[in-house]
């Protein structure tokens, strides 16, 4: 096996080092909020996990094609460790989420149509996993696997549209763009932003970071298993 | 040898239309698909009765859920048997070494599943509408609606279900596949039969409608362009 790179290593340490940075400027740095207090601290990290998985899951399905088009292995590795990181963070994203739905909601779940897609879209991505583990041949899993993803990424926006005009209103808090009637609108202080997008930097770097490591992984266990065959 | 071809190969439509009639043929000797979406989507209604207490007020506001749970259920029942049925006697390969495109297997498929989805559809209706006293859904608006999602609902399915016969865990898997795709589907109809039994205004109704046909564009769409890699050997 082929030794790990020295950039993988410094952005092993530099993962560890901007997430001690982002959880400093989050928890200590930036000022408390006056309306929901402590509790909004839990945000910067809202964001910055589902800020990268969404870009992980659309990033994935844009590896599918790639292997669609190719029928290259190492497209099906790239885009595996894509969604299993942007899995992950997708759930802590939904957890952080209703730690914070808590206290300003007053509950920790809402039908609301964010919160409705988000659970659809990692349950979605559960069923990816569940897909390729019932398939032995490889080439037929990373053909199954990347037409799923596919699927994936044309259904969780069309499902937030249905969502949206079939049930209309939403409480959750609007970030960028207006928001409609009855939704509120965050508005940060220099330091908030600070905060926020130094969460947005850390978690785009802690995802590069386990992604790298993810394919190295992908790769060995790509060996392991021709070497098998090799043996059988 | 002769060679075999001097008759042309068959154009898209007849591909299509020589797999629905192999599968209508098939299963209105056997009737085992459609005979165990019927009892089931029966059993269904049944179990929703007790769940629900579908007493008169009740029945107002859940009818078009029970109605779409129920073909949703039967659908994947469905759905799955007839993909197992090609797969289990070797009739997919024998299907794929045809000189036709595959898309044409696809649509063939699809739209043998949607007639299955039709039959209990038109027996479970009037069922329900007998079993509840609840003669409203024979409105066109709601039979649209209920035509419109089970395209978009077996569009994907096949598409799914081709893939779940694959795995390991079939039976298991399809619902597991599909159930988050068709969430949209399943959402919008049920808003729109909802908005139509309760007299809502048209214009409160179409942009539902319209989403539910954009849906069905877009998966039949992109079922039709992965379909080839799915059944590829």
């Amino acid at each position: 096996m082929t030794p790990k790179p020295i950039l993988l290593k410094m952005l092993d340490y530099l993962s560890i080092i901007v997430l001690g940075v982002a959880t400093y400027l989050a928890l200590f740095f930036a000022p408390r909020e006056l309306v929901m207090g402590e509790v909004q601290r839990v945000f910067y990290f809202h964001i910055g996990t589902a800020w990268t998985a969404l870009l992980g899951f659309i990033f994935a399905a844009g590896l599918g094609i790639a292997y669609l088009v190719t029928k290259n292995a190492k497209w099906d590795i790239y885009e595996v460790a894509a969604v299993e990181i942007s899995t992950i963070f997708f759930l802590i994203t939904i957890v952080l989420g209703s730690i914070w739905a808590r206290p300003a909601w007053g509950t920790w779940w809402t039908w609301d149509e964010r919160l409705t897609t988000a659970a659809i879209t990692e349950l979605f991505y559960i069923a990816y996993f569940m897909l390729r583990n019932g398939i032995e041949d490889p080439d037929r899993r990373a053909r199954f696997g990347a037409v799923y993803t596919l699927i994936g990424s044309i259904s969780a926006p069309i499902t937030f549209m249905a969502i949206r005009w079939a049930k209309s209103r939403t409480i959750h808090p609007v970030l960028i763009g207006a928001a409609s009637e009855g939704q509120e609108k965050m508005n940060m202080s220099p330091d908030m932003r600070i905060a926020f997008f130094f969460a947005l930097f850390a978690f785009t770097v802690i995802f590069v970071d386990l992604f790298w490591n993810r394919i190295r992984l992908g790769q060995l266990q790509d060996k392991v298993e021709q070497l098998k065959l090799k043996v059988m | 040898m002769k060679p075999m071809s001097t008759t042309s190969h068959p154009s898209f439509i007849q591909a299509t239309l020589a797999v629905v009639r192999k599968d209508l043929t098939a299963e209105f000797r056997s009737r085992e698909l459609l005979s165990a979406m019927l009892v089931f989507s029966l059993l269904v209604i049944i179990i929703f009765n007790f769940a629900l207490e579908l007493n008169i007020k009740e029945r107002q506001t859940v009818t078009a859920g029970v109605l779409w749970a129920t073909f949703a259920f039967a659908g994947t029942l469905g759905l799955n048997r007839s993909m197992a049925m090609e797969k289990d006697r070797g009739c997919l390969d024998g299907l794929l070494l045809a000189p036709v495109d595959r898309a044409a297997i696809y649509f063939g498929k699809v739209i043998s599943n949607l007639v299955f989805m039709f039959v209990v559809e038109a027996i479970t209706l009037p069922l329900y509408a007998l079993l509840y006293n609840e003669a409203r859904i024979f409105q066109p608006g709601f039979l649209l609606v209920i035509l419109l999602g089970s395209i978009g609902y077996t569009s994907v399915g096949t598409l799914l279900a081709s893939m779940a016969v694959e795995t390991r865990t079939r039976d298991v898997l399809l619902p597991i596949l599909l159930f988050p795709v068709t969430i949209p589907v399943l959402l919008l109809a049920i808003r729109a039969c909802n908005g139509i039994l309760s007299g809502s205004a048209m214009d409160e109704i179409m942009p539902l409608l319209n989403t539910l046909i954009a849906y069905d564009v877009i998966f039949t769409a992109v079922a039709f362009m992965v379909f080839d890699n799915v059944v590829e050997e």
